[in-house]
């Protein structure tokens, strides 16, 4: 490989046909760094060869940790710290009283599942307000479809055969 | 096409023989007479006597615990002179308040004697009633424990049927109801599960029999040794009558057995009418012409209909053959508890027997997207399930009203495990195993989850029904056991008979292509 900072910017205006082209680079071996879609294309995830996203698994432990502050806390304040007698409710230990804290329960694991999932979400996308926009070309926001994939080797043949795969346009560009 | 193996029958037939013979030794050695609890309760004391001596002054605590929870029932049910009562929830202040070993279990044994609770040995009872100036006739009273014990036990056989039956009925609708759903949802996915559903349905024409049997036997007392139903008691509406219940008597318009079994008869009729329609419109629509959706489109409403009617017939249905086992205690949302139980019994029922199905070989074109479609309801239903039990609860826990709240109290004290184990069962086990994708397509987890779910709902319908019917005196024992193993016997060799009548795959649905295909 040589050493090289261009790639190659393959627009096509089909998601089949983007879908075929990436299986056929995936076959001849080039390394497929980026591909830009204007709507999420059903397998093409799969058809990259990206693995699966741990977000859930995340999200599942972001709700447990919900679970413990909200248990936590309450028994803190209800239990330990003031337990005053509201209403008849039994507040001599926590077992005794749950189901009036089931509601705050769910709620914070549900809470932080989602929130934090959502926060993980941002920062592993790189994405916040005010940040600089990424796309290499703004037709793919609305109708084109977009594959940038590394040059190496013979650059006229690496264009001929994404010519070859249905691309609308392939332009070599280098990038800083 | 399937074709019902020899091994499969014979299994079901050793289950039917095998539950038919356990409830039969149920009926046989259920107490006949007062004078047979009395020595059932003699045995007992003596027994349960020396464990006491032992005991006693080992778990104080332990024995005050229970008395005190006994309280509570007991003062709600009012059946005893004020006095006694009073003086019950003064000592059981007391010790609550000085907490000592002693006080509370002087409170303990006279709560206990007051608030006549069964399990006490009889001669203990003699000894403190004498103490106690207040307390009425003992021996009067004595004999009125017996009788109540009597009936308990009398029923239990009973009950334990009662609880098979209709468990495996409600299956079967719940199948239907979710058959229903799929043919008026237009659901791409479910058409080549079809079969499977209406394999199981054929269960419905056989178990409505049995029951409504079953609800002639009760309501028309013909062998004279059933009590599930309190308020069929003779004379509970005559004001002049020993058995008179005004309460009862107040809700006698509804709660009378002409009225109660035309309801009955309307909405197995009803239910059974649908399933017959439904399964000879969807053989008619494999034989149509290509293009032809005359028959699908008739199926189509026809299910819509169903489930306006199935929504009503369901919530009264709850009413009638659960909630009257229970008549002082109503609650709202019984009738959509009830549903999410066996709704999500049948969904699982399906998921079952189309694993077993395909582990033949037998259903090309199910893959584990459809599989796991199953999944995700049997996980999404039995939270709803869930959500539905912890709102009954909690609502009724929270504002603590005696009149609704005794319903939870018996079943807590009295069915401590199977009450919070349902909860597990139900909940905590299928939210921690079927929350995972990926286990949502292995058959053996779902073949476990899947047991445990029927097995916890089967708890679930026992909480609802026995604790109502034999009281304290429950236990999951021959009776038990034997009863689910006859209907479950039964429910086989109906299904799986069933579905050797017709081809696997339904060829006429105009959504079967994608069905084929369909991959999640």
């Amino acid at each position: 490989m040589s050493t090289t900072n261009k790639v190659i910017h393959a627009l096509y205006n089909d998601d089949d046909v983007l879908m075929d082209a990436v299986k056929k680079t995936r076959a001849a071996h080039y390394h497929i760094e980026e591909v830009f879609t204007p709507f999420p294309v059903h397998g093409l995830d799969k058809a990259i060869g990206i693995s699966p996203t741990r977000l859930a698994i995340c999200a599942f432990i972001y709700g447990c940790t919900g679970l413990s502050v909200a248990t936590w806390m309450m028994n803190n304040i209800m239990i330990s710290d003031w337990p005053q007698d509201i209403g008849g409710k039994p507040s001599m230990s926590y077992i005794q009283n749950m189901p009036a804290f089931v509601p705050v329960m769910f709620e914070m694991t549900v809470f932080f599942a989602a929130h934090l999932m959502v926060i993980t979400f941002y920062m592993r996308s790189r994405l916040w307000p005010f940040k600089a926009a990424e796309n290499p070309d703004v037709r793919t926001t609305d109708d084109h479809f977009l594959m940038e994939v590394a040059v190496s080797g013979n650059e006229a043949e690496q264009v001929s055969f994404f010519e070859g795969t249905g691309a609308v346009e392939v332009k070599v560009i280098e990038k800083h | 096409m399937y074709t019902l193996s020899n091994r499969l029958k014979m299994f079901s037939i050793i289950l039917m023989v095998l539950g038919a013979l356990g409830i039969g030794y149920g009926f046989l050695t259920a107490p006949k007479t007062i004078q047979d609890v009395e020595a059932l309760e003699k045995a007992e004391a003596h027994h349960g006597g020396g464990h006491e001596a032992a005991g006693h002054e080992a778990t104080p605590a332990h024995e005050a615990h229970e008395a005190s929870a006994e309280t509570t029932p007991a003062a709600a049910e009012a059946h005893h002179d004020e006095v006694a009562t009073e003086e019950a929830h003064a000592e059981h202040t007391t010790a609550v308040v000085t907490d000592t070993a002693h006080a509370e279990h002087a409170a303990a044994t006279d709560t206990l004697a007051v608030a006549h609770a069964a399990e006490v040995a009889a001669p203990a009872h003699h000894k403190v009633a004498e103490k106690h100036e207040t307390a009425v006739d003992a021996h009067a009273e004595h004999q009125e424990h017996l009788e109540h014990v009597l009936h308990q036990l009398q029923n239990k056989p009973w009950a334990a049927l009662y609880v098979a039956c209709i468990f495996f009925l409600l299956i079967t609708m719940g199948v239907l109801a979710f058959y229903g759903i799929q043919w008026v949802a237009q659901a791409g996915w479910s058409p080549v599960l079809f079969r499977v559903m209406e394999g199981i349905t054929a269960y419905l024409p056989v178990g409505s029999v049995i029951f409504f049997i079953f609800l002639l036997i009760c309501g028309l007392d013909l062998f004279h040794s059933n009590h599930l139903f309190p308020w069929m008691v003779e004379g509970i509406t005559d004001p002049k009558s020993e058995h008179y219940d005004a309460l009862v008597a107040g809700k006698s318009g509804y709660l009378n057995f002409g009225f109660w079994i035309i309801r009955a008869a309307v909405f197995l009729a009803g239910w059974n009418l649908y399933r017959f329609f439904a399964r000879k419109t969807s053989l008619k629509q494999d034989e149509a012409p290509a293009g032809d959706n005359f028959n699908y489109k008739k199926l189509f409403k026809g299910s819509a209909g169903f489930l306006v009617f199935f929504i009503v017939s369901e919530s009264i249905m709850s009413w009638d053959w659960i909630m009257s086992l229970d008549p002082h205690w109503f609650s709202t949302l019984f009738g959509w508890y009830v549903f999410a139980s066996f709704f999500v019994s049948g969904i699982t029922t399906i998921c079952m027997v189309t694993l077993y199905l395909k582990s033949k070989g037998l259903l090309e074109y199910v893959n584990t997207s459809h599989i796991h479609d199953l999944a995700k309801f049997m996980f999404g239903i039995s939270v709803f399930w869930t959500y539905l039990w912890f709102s009954q609860f909690m609502l009724i826990w929270y504002a603590n009203i005696p009149e609704e709240v005794t319903y939870f109290i018996t079943r807590i004290n009295d069915y401590t495990v199977p009450f919070w184990g349902a909860v597990v069962m139900n909940f905590v086990f299928p939210i921690l195993i079927l929350v995972n994708t990926d286990f949502k397509r292995v058959t053996w987890i779902l073949v476990i989850a899947g047991s445990i779910i029927l097995c916890g709902h089967y708890v679930d319908f026992f909480n609802m029904i026995m604790p109502a019917t034999v009281g304290k005196n429950w236990f999951i024992g021959i009776s038990e056991v034997s009863s689910v193993l006859f209907f479950l016997g039964l429910f086989l060799l109906v299904i799986f008979n069933a579905l050797t009548k017709a081809p696997l795959l339904p060829k006429g649905n105009p959504f079967i292509e994608e069905s084929k295909h369909f991959h999640y």
